[in-house]
Order: C-alpha cells, then sequence, then structure tokens
C-alpha cells in the first residue's frame, strides 16, 4: 500500500520538499527523502542548512517559511512549514550519507552579543546543530585538531538506525546482584600495552570481554559517550608543552549522539557505521552477561556562559534550555558555566527522549546522572519539592527497569545523599559510604558506628528503599585511584595547569608513611594489604558495589586526583599491571566471585539486626576482639551474617564472618561459636602475603583454631561457617 | 569507479555475485536486487566475490544482512577476497557475524559444497 502523503507539494531552488511531520524530533530517513523536525519557542525565523559532508559553504537553505513553488502546476505558493513552535519539512532527492546539516534562527532580542547577558540568544549569521542530532560531526577523529575558522563546528548527520539485535534485549540483572566497572573507554584500551588493533575505540572493548569475564565484574559504566569537545578549554600546559584536552567528556555537545572520536570507524565519516560500532560492543557485552551503564550529563552543556561557544541550544532557544537570571546571566549549579533548565517541560522532554532513546535503540541497562541534584532544581534554581523530571523517569514506560543512579550533589551546595527524590526506582552514588571507608582504612577513631551504617547500606539514609539505593564506592573517577589513596596524603595536580588548586582536598587518603613512590618494603607492603583491605570491605558490604577501572591491578596517577585533561599514560589503563600485579588481580576476582556465590551479601531488604526466622543468630550481629561485643568508640569491627533472606525451603546461606581491625597491631578475635555440625574456614586474610591472602570460593580450609583467630594489623579477615 | 555486480549460478546450485566499484548508498539497491534473484533461484549458498569493490559504505553493509536474512538459515554467505579496508570495517561495525570471511588464497574451498 502507497501512502498518500509521501509525495513532494513545493519546490525551493530545485529541491523538492513537503510539510514534514513533527515527531520525532531530529533528522530521520523517511521514504523518498529526509524529515527534519525542530523546536524553538521564541524563534520568528528559520531556515534548514544543508551542506555537503566537510564543506564550507553550504548547497541550499531552506526557509521554514517563504515563497515556494508547487510541484503539482508550477505556481507560485507560499509555505508555512510550521506546527505550533516546531519548524518541520521533509525534503527529497538528498543523498543522506554525504549530507550535513544545521538550522540558521532569529528571534527577539537584541541578537546574541558574546560576553552580554540576554535572553535570547538569536544570531542570524550562524548555523547552530539540532539538539535531536543522532549523529554529530566535527570531532571524527579524536584529537585531530580542528580548523578553528569553520564557524559552525559541530553539525548533524543523518544515521540509519536499523540494526539486527540477533534476539539481544537488556539483561535486566537484578540490581543487588550487580558489581560495577567504572570506565573510560578510551583509557581502557588506549595504551600501548592494550595491544589493540584500534585503541581507544567502543570496537576495543569486544577484545577484552575475556578479562572483564575473568574479573567477574557484571556490569560496565561508561564514562560520558555523548559526543563532547576534547578541544574545550584545551590549553598547553607552560611546563611541559604538553596539549591538555578534556579527556573525561563531561560537557556534552549532543545527548543524542555517540562520540564519534570514540569510533574505529569514525574516520571514515560514515555516521551510521559510528552507531553500528557501539550497538555491536553493546550486543556483545550482553552476551557475555555484563550490563552497560551510561554516565549521562544533563546537568550542563558544552557553550558555557555568556563568554562560551555557541554550538546549539544557545542558538535555538536559549530561554528554554537554561537557567538563567532575569538579566540574562547563567546560572552555574555545575561549575562549568551553564545549567541545563531541566525542569522546564520542553528540556524534560529531551532528557527524557534521550534516555527513552539510548535504552530502547541501543539497549542501554541504566545511567548514572552526573551532578544529579541540579535535575531537582527549578528554572530560578530553587530545589523542588516533588521535581517533575525526577518523577517523570521513575515512571517511564520505557525506562522501567532501566537502573536510574544519582550523582546526588551538584557544584552549588545541593548535597542530596539520602534525601534524592527517589520515588522508589532511583539509587545514589553513596558519598558516605566513601567518606567513612576511607577513613576506617586509614585507622581512624570514632567511625565504627558509621562502618557498620556503611555495610548495612546506609539504613539511616535509604531505610524505605532497601540496600540497593546504595552503590558503594571507594574510589571512582573524581579523586585518587585505589594504589594512590594508600600512596599519598595529598593531591598533586601541577600537572593540570591550575598550580594543584584543582581537585578535592578532602581525600581521606594515607600514604603508609612514604608521600609517593617508595623502594621500603616495607611500605609497599602495607600499600598492598591496603588495597587488598578496601577491596575486601567493599566486596562484602549490603548495597551495590562499584569498582574504579584498573584498582583491580594497582593502577596509579601519580597521586593526581583531578586527571580531567590528560589524555596519556596519566589515564590509561596499563596493561602491564595486569603481570606486575598479578596478586592484586586475583584477589579482586576471588572477591567478586565470593560476593556471587554467597547470597547473604547480596540482600533486598536492610539487615535489622534480629533474628525473624528462630535460627539463634540475628541476621547480622556486630563484634570486636569479643564476640558479640563490639567496641564502638576505637577502629577494630566485626560482623557476622546468618543467612534469614533465603526463602524456606531452599539452601540457607553459609555463615560469614568479616573481622575489620584496622589498628596497627595484630589482634585476636573470638570467633562467634557456630550451630552444631558447623565449622569455620578461612576466605580471606589480608595481611599474609599471596596466595595464602585469599583462595578460590569454595575451597576454604578449615581453621585449626576454632575459638579465636590472630587478625594481623590493618588486616581483613572474612571466614566462612559451613 | 562505477559499482557493478553480477550473478552466476553455478552446476552445483552455488549462487555467485561478483562486486565491483564503490558500494555506496545509490548503489546498495542494485546488489539488494542482485541478491533477491540468487534468493529466487533457491541457491544452497551465496558467495560474495569482492576482490574488485573499492569502498562499501554503511548502505553496502545492511545488504550483507539482508543476503543472509533474504537466503535463510541454512544458506551460508561467504564474503571473498574484500580487501583489507573493508575486512575491518566489516569487523569493527560487527557485520561479520553473519558472513563468513575468506581471503583471497582460500576463495576454492567456497566453490565446492
Amino acid at each position: 500500500m502507497q501512502r498518500i502523503d509521501v509525495h513532494p507539494t513545493h519546490i525551493y531552488e530545485g529541491f523538492k520538499i513537503r510539510p514534514g511531520r513533527p515527531f520525532p524530533f531530529g533528522a530521520h530517513l523517511v521514504p523518498g527523502g529526509i524529515n527534519f523536525s525542530i523546536f524553538s519557542r521564541h524563534a520568528n525565523y528559520c531556515s534548514l542548512v544543508l551542506f555537503e559532508k566537510g564543506a564550507r559553504q553550504p548547497f541550499v537553505e531552506i526557509p521554514f517559511r517563504g515563497a515556494f513553488q508547487r510541484v503539482d502546476n508550477g505556481e507560485p505558493a507560499w509555505g508555512e512549514f510550521r506546527i505550533g513552535n516546531v519548524f518541520t519539512m521533509t525534503v527529497f532527492g538528498l543523498d543522506h550519507e554525504n549530507l550535513e546539516y544545521g538550522y540558521r534562527m532569529d528571534g527577539p532580542g537584541q541578537g546574541a552579543q558574546h560576553g552580554r547577558p540576554a535572553i535570547h540568544r538569536f544570531d542570524r549569521t550562524k548555523v547552530v546543530l539540532d539538539p535531536y542530532a543522532r549523529a554529530i560531526s566535527g570531532r571524527d577523529l579524536w584529537g585531530q585538531p580542528p580548523d578553528w575558522t569553520e564557524p559552525f563546528q559541530h553539525r548533524g548527520r543523518i544515521v540509519h538506525d536499523d540494526f539486527d539485535w540477533e534476539g539481544d534485549r537488556p539483561l535486566e540483572i537484578p540490581l543487588e546482584d550487580l558489581v560495577i566497572y567504572e570506565m573510560h573507554v578510551r583509557g581502557f584500551t588506549r595504551h600501548p600495552s592494550s595491544d589493540s588493533k584500534h585503541p581507544g575505540t567502543f570496537a576495543a572493548i569486544r577484545a577484552k570481554i575475556p578479562y572483564l569475564k575473568e574479573l567477574g565484574i557484571n556490569c560496565v559504566e561508561l564514562m560520558p559517550i555523548f559526543e563532547f569537545d576534547e578541544f574545550e578549554n584545551s590549553r598547553q600546559n607552560c611546563e611541559t608543552g604538553e596539549m591538555l584536552l578534556n579527556y573525561w567528556g563531561y560537557s556534552s555537545v549532543g545527548f543524542f549522539a555517540p562520540k564519534a572520536g570514540y569510533a574505529s570507524t569514525g574516520r571514515l565519516h560514515d555516521a551510521t557505521m559510528v552507531a553500528d560500532e557501539l550497538k555491536t560492543t553493546v550486543r556483545e557485552l550482553h552476551r557475555n552477561g555484563i550490563e552497560v551503564m551510561l554516565d549521562v550529563v544533563f546537568n550542563h552543556t558544552a557553550e558555557g556562559n555568556e563568554h562560551g561557544p555557541c554550538i546549539s541550544y544557545k542558538g535555538t532557544d536559549n530561554a528554554t534550555y537554561y537557567m538563567l537570571t532575569p538579566e540574562g546571566f547563567y546560572l552555574n549549579f555545575s561549575g562549568t558555566g551553564n545549567t541545563l533548565n531541566c525542569n522546564n517541560p520542553i528540556v524534560r522532554d529531551l532528557v527524557l527522549n534521550s534516555l527513552r532513546y539510548w535504552a530502547s535503540e541501543y539497549h542501554i541497562d541504566g545511567f548514572r546522572f552526573d551532578l544529579a541534584a541540579i535535575l531537582g532544581r527549578d528554572a530560578s534554581g530553587y530545589p523542588l519539592a516533588n521535581p517533575p523530571l525526577l518523577e517523570t523517569l521513575a515512571y517511564d514506560p520505557i525506562l522501567g527497569k532501566c537502573k536510574l543512579i544519582a550523582e546526588a550533589w551538584d557544584a552549588g551546595g545541593l548535597y542530596q545523599v539520602g534525601s534524592f527524590p527517589a520515588y522508589g526506582r532511583w539509587a545514589e552514588w553513596n558519598g558516605r559510604y566513601r567518606d567513612t571507608m576511607r577513613r576506617f582504612l586509614k585507622g581512624d577513631h570514632e567511625v565504627t558506628g558509621a562502618v557498620a551504617s556503611s555495610v548495612l547500606a546506609s539504613p539511616d539514609l535509604y531505610s524505605s528503599r532497601g540496600p540497593t539505593a546504595s552503590i558503594n564506592f571507594i574510589t571512582c573517577h573524581d579523586g585518587f585511584t585505589l594504589a594512590d589513596l594508600v600512596s599519598y596524603d595529598w593531591k598533586h595536580n601541577e600537572a593540570n595547569g591550575e598550580h594543584n588548586n584543582d581537585g578535592a582536598n578532602d581525600n581521606n587518603s594515607w600514604n603508609c608513611g612514604v608521600e609517593g613512590h617508595s623502594d621500603d618494603p616495607a611500605v609497599n607492603v602495607l600499600r598492598r594489604q591496603q588495597i587488598k583491605n578496601a577491596i575486601a570491605m567493599l566486596l562484602v558490604s549490603q548495597g551495590v558495589p562499584m569498582i574504579l577501572m584498573g584498582d583491580e591491578i594497582g593502577r596509579t596517577q601519580g597521586g593526581n586526583n583531578n586527571t580531567y585533561c590528560h589524555d596519556n599514560e596519566l589515564n590509561w589503563l596499563d596493561w602491564n599491571l595486569l603481570e606486575s600485579n598479578a596478586d592484586l588481580f586475583r584477589f579482586t576476582k576471588n572477591c567478586i566471585r565470593f560476593r556471587h556465590r554467597h547470597s547473604v551479601l547480596r540482600g533486598r531488604e536492610h539487615l535489622r539486626g534480629r533474628d525473624y526466622i528462630g535460627s539463634g543468630y540475628p541476621d547480622i550481629s556486630w563484634h570486636g576482639v569479643w564476640a558479640w561485643r563490639a567496641d564502638w568508640s576505637g577502629n577494630v569491627l566485626a560482623f557476622l551474617l546468618c543467612d534469614q533472606q533465603s526463602p524456606a525451603g531452599s539452601t540457607r546461606d553459609d555463615f560469614v564472618y568479616v573481622a575489620m581491625n584496622m589498628h596497627w597491631e595484630s589482634l585476636p578475635f573470638e570467633l562467634p561459636g557456630l550451630p552444631e555440625g558447623k565449622h569455620w574456614h578461612l576466605f580471606v586474610n589480608t595481611s599474609v602475603p599471596p596466595p595464602g591472602d585469599i583462595c578460590e570460593p569454595g575451597q576454604e580450609a578449615l581453621l585449626e583454631g576454632q575459638r579465636t583467630f590472630l587478625v594481623g594489623g590493618r588486616s581483613v579477615a572474612i571466614i566462612v561457617g559451613r | 569507479m562505477a559499482f557493478d555486480s553480477s550473478l552466476e549460478m553455478t552446476s552445483n546450485g552455488i549462487a555467485k555475485i561478483v562486486l565491483s566499484g564503490e558500494l555506496d548508498a545509490a548503489a546498495a539497491p542494485r546488489f539488494k536486487e542482485t541478491v533477491e534473484r540468487a534468493a529466487e533461484q533457491h541457491a544452497k549458498r551465496l558467495v560474495l566475490r569482492m576482490e574488485g569493490l573499492e569502498f562499501m559504505a554503511s548502505a553496502g553493509l545492511r545488504v550483507l544482512i539482508f543476503a543472509k536474512q533474504k537466503m535463510g538459515r541454512d544458506v551460508d554467505v561467504y564474503v571473498v577476497g574484500a580487501r583489507e579496508p573493508i575486512v575491518d570495517t566489516i569487523r569493527m561495525t560487527g557485520f561479520h557475524h553473519s558472513v563468513v570471511l575468506v581471503d583471497e588464497q582460500n576463495a576454492d574451498t567456497v566453490d565446492t559444497l
């Protein structure tokens, strides 16, 4: 059946067009042509600007309103290709493979003046990027210096969105079973030691899937992959001469386009191949039981403030997209210059459509929202009690089984860990867990109460949501790596060129006696032990653990705790570490296996410290050097888990006892008594050098002494009762 | 160079399509048509000789998948003699799962069932 509305109706300068369909926004292939649709509430003029790939000048500019010629009889006709505030037309006969597009808009106000505040920033002299572009050119090859004289840098491209998923679906692994691995796409395989055919790309991740499977993680959280400009704020480090780039990517140019520079196929300037490459990587990860989450940045855009570039949103509808003061200055809750006006209904739809797009078209399993507190602010920046955006996302049908994780703070002082509007769905990066465990690790006193709360996945914060609301981490991209956390007291960010003023100061780190590199074997043994302590404690805590890429093999950033601008060894994972730190890898891998094996570590309900099945043991109990008696003032704590959540009739999990001695001397821990017929078996003892530090789960050796266990200074012991 | 695709049916029921030139979005429909003709012949195997193919864009890649879907589950699609950059592209975009990549030296092996 042939549709009766897919033929051209008008001609403009030889190009056949017809009124378009407003949904979906963006540029889509339709029979015979391309449908373009863009929203602007305040624009009073809009034209579609079409270029051949890479061309300086457009080959045609078609206005959405003006004088055209009718196709049927050649007569002149006035055309208005707009519905409401949406400009939309279908253009026929275009070579979509060879096409780049943008818009030229005009509207009220004095016109955009760089450096001056304004509510509207329409500029008839500029071509702007479509906010809904599903592929963006201009940075196709990572790090290739752009032509700075080109006024229209970031251009929309057309994508084929068909793909053979071969039956793939999002994995829907229960949140409580996840072990998350925070990964930077480029950093993961860019180092020469990675031996990758196409280093630093989506495709290169596939060859490393066996490594990820062996490690045992089942979820990768990719740091920002939305198209961003690595040359934003690029500058030369005056001391080293090195070029500093926007390497991390927390600065979105577009919300619907994967970064072309992260694709090995980016250099072919074929937008569809970039999409295919990423989709294939997602499919392969899924095939191997690994979920894919995206770190998404909806709190600001790459356009900065009134001094920043005009790329897209400023020129299409500045007043809608940004939080502005009445004079037209940009509110800055992100610390980067501007703040996306997230609860404005149009922007809400933009965010929602973007997430739905990734979830449905790329089979993404979940999202971690950068500076998510901003998503709960209104147009003037006031925190909302019931933010429409967060509610919408929590209830959205397509996102219904996606993980939603909030970094529940922003750069404007709104700290919402524990109070983020959750609607029963959202989880949070538990910053309290991080700070508490770091302080415990370095031997602080009077932290054990907070440690207990952390081990329980913060019921004081999340009692109504359960332990899966707590994403536990000790390290992430912000801050020291784990190896550096135990090697530096102070940050050393001189290489960033900001006189070491950037980066967090409250690292709660301890260098084990020497700042930085040390040849002292005692220091290095202690550091190793501390790393293992951290990993062990993270993986036996209730909640959802997250590991930073490379911590499993001791990756170091030389004490730099804010490496956002380094495209070099500081950030690239050195695969040689897998050999030199094989014991750390083995330790991490076995801890992860242990977690997967023991359901008592992955409860869906908070443990209550009560015996509610009549086992004779509470589900969790606290101990110290004396069984059944914890000392809440010191730096020593132990806990015993008794599985009460496995359904009746199924096999109950083993008893798990964890002793954490953060005091510097060895201490004998009295072991709690076990029921008749069960005995204690040793799984982890971080004070013993490898291979005695850990064994394969299931191979735990029977302890000779069943009454007490000597736990070394600054070490963790995990003992299984079966 | 302009795109061309020619179909030849061998005596043992193998459909051989020889491709040459540049396979861009404009040329992809012709490739697709040729595949459809091969399917009509109920070929037992589809062999795509790509030694002469200079360039393949994403539309062309899709015809590879289309070919696999059209020929049926029991019919293998062989891509023979494709140049290194094209093989690389097929792998990077992940489309190699649907076809069997054979290099030029082993071309004879696909001629017999």
